[in-house]
């Protein structure tokens, strides 16, 4: 209990990676909340690969988190970008409607 | 022991506020509580000795990413009451995979105690004569000198993309035209007159 182990962080980032997948599931509709979701994962990505580098004592796994970081940034300036895109030719943010793009 | 209370303070904090990203009725909220979540794990990543990740977290997260999401959300004239309407009706199919995914990792977590049900201690990797940032810095530009210029190839893209995709010409729109300025000629600017003497242009 008082002796934080590799476990305790690998539960933790599976509580923040289980939350993620949750929240894309339940905000069907709503494309911010599926992005501030899968922000979710990529942290709790990150929580793992550092608490290995630390169990390990190797860097490694904090320079992947470091590439992770960098994916995730890109990531969700091309997903919001495409976001503002959407809701000036639609009006709405419906993911739902999505496939009526088609192309 | 200060370290352990300090973990479950934060690891609390980060679990209920991402719970809270997802919850939350104001989108404004959710990224609110995204920001308190990546500062949360911030902190984490100071008690395992990662500093240097731990600073880049909050500069590039909470400094560029949150409020990227922040702007997003206020500038989109949304009714948000609308979308949140299907939340309830996912949530039975959404709370069977979740519960399914986390006993998966949790088994696999498990996996990472002794076998005397103690988990495996983590050290802090601070120990040594050099920082945490310098360690990363000497093998960030030495051996992994590619993956790092492919990170910033990957960021080039992504910003030449968001603008490529949110850039429009709108017609009606007075904007500087270069070509149109170099390529102008004498006789289209200057006209010669030759006024009379006393008479003016008149």
């Amino acid at each position: 209990m008082f002796e934080i182990g590799l476990s305790h962080y690998l539960f933790m980032a599976a509580a923040l990676f289980t939350i993620g997948v949750f929240g894309i599931f339940v905000n069907r509709k709503n494309v911010i909340i599926i992005l501030m979701s899968i922000e979710l994962v990529l942290l709790s990505v990150n929580i793992n690969l550092v608490a290995f580098s630390a169990y390990l004592q190797n860097l490694e796994g904090q320079i992947f988190a470091m590439m992770v970081l960098t994916v995730a940034a890109a990531e969700a300036a091309v997903g919001l970008a495409i976001l503002v895109t959407y809701f000036r030719n639609r009006g709405n943010i419906a993911v739902e409607d999505i496939n009526q793009m088609r192309g | 022991m200060l370290a352990a209370i300090a973990w479950w303070v934060l690891a609390t904090i980060a679990v209920l506020s991402a719970f809270a990203v997802i919850a939350a009725r104001n989108p404004v909220h959710s990224v609110l509580f995204l920001i308190l979540t990546f500062f949360t794990s911030a902190g984490l990543f100071v008690l395992l000795g990662a500093e240097f990740l731990a600073m880049l977290l909050v500069v590039v997260y909470v400094g560029a990413v949150a409020v990227l999401f922040l702007f997003v959300v206020m500038m989109l004239d949304v009714d948000f009451a609308e979308l949140k309407q299907g939340f309830l009706s996912y949530t039975p199919i959404g709370a069977i995979i979740a519960v399914a995914l986390f006993a998966e990792l949790a088994l696999v977590a498990s996996a990472s105690m002794s076998s005397n049900g103690v988990p495996i201690s983590v050290a802090a990797t601070g120990e040594s004569a050099v920082t945490n940032a310098e360690a990363i810095g000497q093998v960030l530009y030495t051996d992994y000198l590619l993956v790092f210029q492919m990170a910033g190839l990957v960021l080039l893209v992504a910003m030449i993309g968001a603008i490529v995709l949110t850039l429009r010409h709108r017609p009606g729109v007075r904007k500087q035209d270069i070509t149109a300025q170099v390529g102008r000629k004498r006789s289209e600017g200057v006209e010669l007159k030759d006024p009379r003497p006393g008479q003016g242009l008149g």
